[in-house]
């Protein structure tokens, strides 16, 4: 018993913490406001999810039920409120959000929440059967090939392109601009490789790589072929 | 059930029009019921190999476009009376084919035949697409030589993307039949190998024909290689495929002429 009451009386440990918070400004007429609101939340329904908000009061003058009814509008838009700032005390009740102080300006960045919507990682492509002669194979992400690319064939991609077969077609990897991407194939005898917009054409590719595993990267400017060993 | 095959190529001049009839004749001769089809409208060939080329009055186009019942525009082979024959128009172009027009006849055919060879055209366009649509097993005919190789693969992926039975998720099946092969020519290196031809088309060999006079002198009196001269190098290898395409397991080889003792003996006096 001993012990345990020694341990309840350690003194506990805080941390201070900032976060950035969202300041919602209402402006009279409060219905109007709220309708702007949800033009936001139809375009981007996850806008505000997940993000502190707190309510500034100072633009507006509110009767205490006026603002009890605002911060029930707000959570019917699932959006809750962790503190108010700009009104007077009085008219807050202790079932409100606290109140607080000491806000300072910070910059936000605006397209923050946009961001996971409009871009999604890329996918890699993954192909199980042959491509064959004048079939065109797009991907923003990563190609990769379980079988040969016939001669007449092509395949685009965004980022590194594998060929576990003969790549006897044209591969162009990086498409959009990524210079780290690479071209790997079991068997080489490509008619053209590109990455990034830098190319060889099968004339250019050492013969002594031919028919061998080879991967294709680019140095700068310059693309290098080497064997896979 | 009724199947439908096509014999097709991309490229032109590969054997196309002679491997439909000698493959037709060969299901024929093992009694099952065939009809061939010739889609390449505008360029017909199908009649003069088959040796019917006389007996035409209705044709594929009259059909779809229902001018003419199918039953009329059929005609039955003189020498196996379960082989039959639907001609194509040689006064009109592809763009008459209609892909309902080819549809409702398909449907009608799979209700009288057991086999359905459709002679396609070469070609990626219109004919050939027709030829292929209702599909349920492909002949590849492809010569040993990298641009009758490099067509046959393309003409595979269409097989996999524009037929019916590709649309609807499932695969038609697929046969690569080796024409013109002379195996002294690909030993010295001077014909693309069989293997390098597979290994390039990743698809299952049916039959080699050897390079042949006997497939000339056939088309040339119209009738099929397998009817001509049963006993002739090429009609021996078109018979094995047919076997093949039946479901046996046939070992693969490359049949050669027989020469008779005589023969072989004159030959070797004017060597």
């Amino acid at each position: 018993m001993d012990a345990i009451a020694k341990a309840t009386r350690q003194s506990f440990r805080m941390r201070g913490r900032s976060y950035v918070a969202l300041a919602f400004c209402p402006v009279v007429p409060i219905a109007g406001w709220l309708e702007e609101i949800d033009i936001t939340l139809a375009r981007s329904p996850g806008f505000f999810a997940g993000k502190p908000a707190v309510l500034d009061l100072s633009a507006v003058d509110l009767s205490q039920s006026a603002i009890a009814h605002l911060i029930k509008s707000l959570e019917q838009r699932n959006i809750r409120i962790l503190g108010i700032e700009g009104v007077d005390a009085a008219h807050l009740t202790t079932s409100m959000p606290p109140l607080l102080a000491g806000g300072r300006h910070c910059l936000l960045v605006q397209n923050e929440p946009k961001k996971p919507e409009s871009k999604p990682k890329p996918i890699s492509l993954l192909l199980d059967s042959p491509v064959r002669s004048g079939q065109s194979i797009f991907s923003e992400g990563d190609v990769t090939v379980l079988g040969s690319v016939a001669s007449g064939a092509e395949i685009v991609a965004g980022g590194s392109i594998h060929v576990y077969g003969a790549l006897r077609g044209r591969a162009m990897a990086g498409s959009s601009g990524n210079v780290a991407a690479r071209i790997f194939c079991q068997k080489i005898e490509a008619e053209l490789l590109a990455i990034n917009g830098y190319y060889q054409t099968a004339e250019e590719i050492d013969v002594t790589l031919r028919n061998r595993p080879a991967q294709a990267w680019l140095e700068g400017t310059n693309m290098k072929i080497a064997p896979l060993s | 059930m009724a199947k439908v095959l096509v014999v097709t190529s991309g490229k032109g001049g590969v054997g196309k029009t002679t491997s439909t009839a000698a493959l037709g004749a060969a299901l024929a001769q093992t009694g099952e019921k065939v009809v061939v089809i010739d889609f390449d409208v505008g360029l017909r060939n199908l009649d003069l190999v088959m040796g019917a080329e006389r007996r035409v009055v209705f044709d594929l186009i009259n059909v779809v476009q229902g001018v003419a019942k199918l039953s009329q525009a059929l005609i039955r082979d003189k020498r196996l009376e379960n082989l039959w024959l639907l001609p194509a128009s040689q006064t009109r172009d592809k763009d008459a084919l209609t892909d309902e027009g080819v549809g409702n006849i398909i449907t009608d055919l799979r209700t009288k035949f057991d086999w359905i060879l459709c002679d396609s055209p070469a070609g990626i366009e219109r004919g050939a697409l027709l030829a292929m649509r209702y599909a349920d097993e492909a002949v590849i005919v492809t010569n040993p030589e990298v641009s009758s190789v490099r067509d046959s693969d393309r003409i595979i992926g269409m097989l996999d993307s524009k037929t019916v039975k590709a649309e609807q998720g499932e695969r038609v099946e697929k046969h690569v039949l080796i024409t013109r092969y002379d195996s002294a020519r690909a030993s010295r290196g001077e014909m693309l190998s069989i293997d390098d031809i597979l290994e390039i088309l990743a698809t299952p060999l049916l039959g080699i024909i050897p390079e042949s006079q006997e497939v000339l002198l056939a088309s040339n009196v119209g009738s099929p290689v397998t009817l001509n001269n049963v006993a002739s190098a090429p009609a021996r290898a078109y018979t094995d495929a047919v076997r093949r395409l039946m479901g046996e397991t046939v070992a693969m080889t490359v049949p050669v002429e027989r020469k008779g003792l005589m023969n072989r003996l004159l030959g070797r006096r004017a060597a």
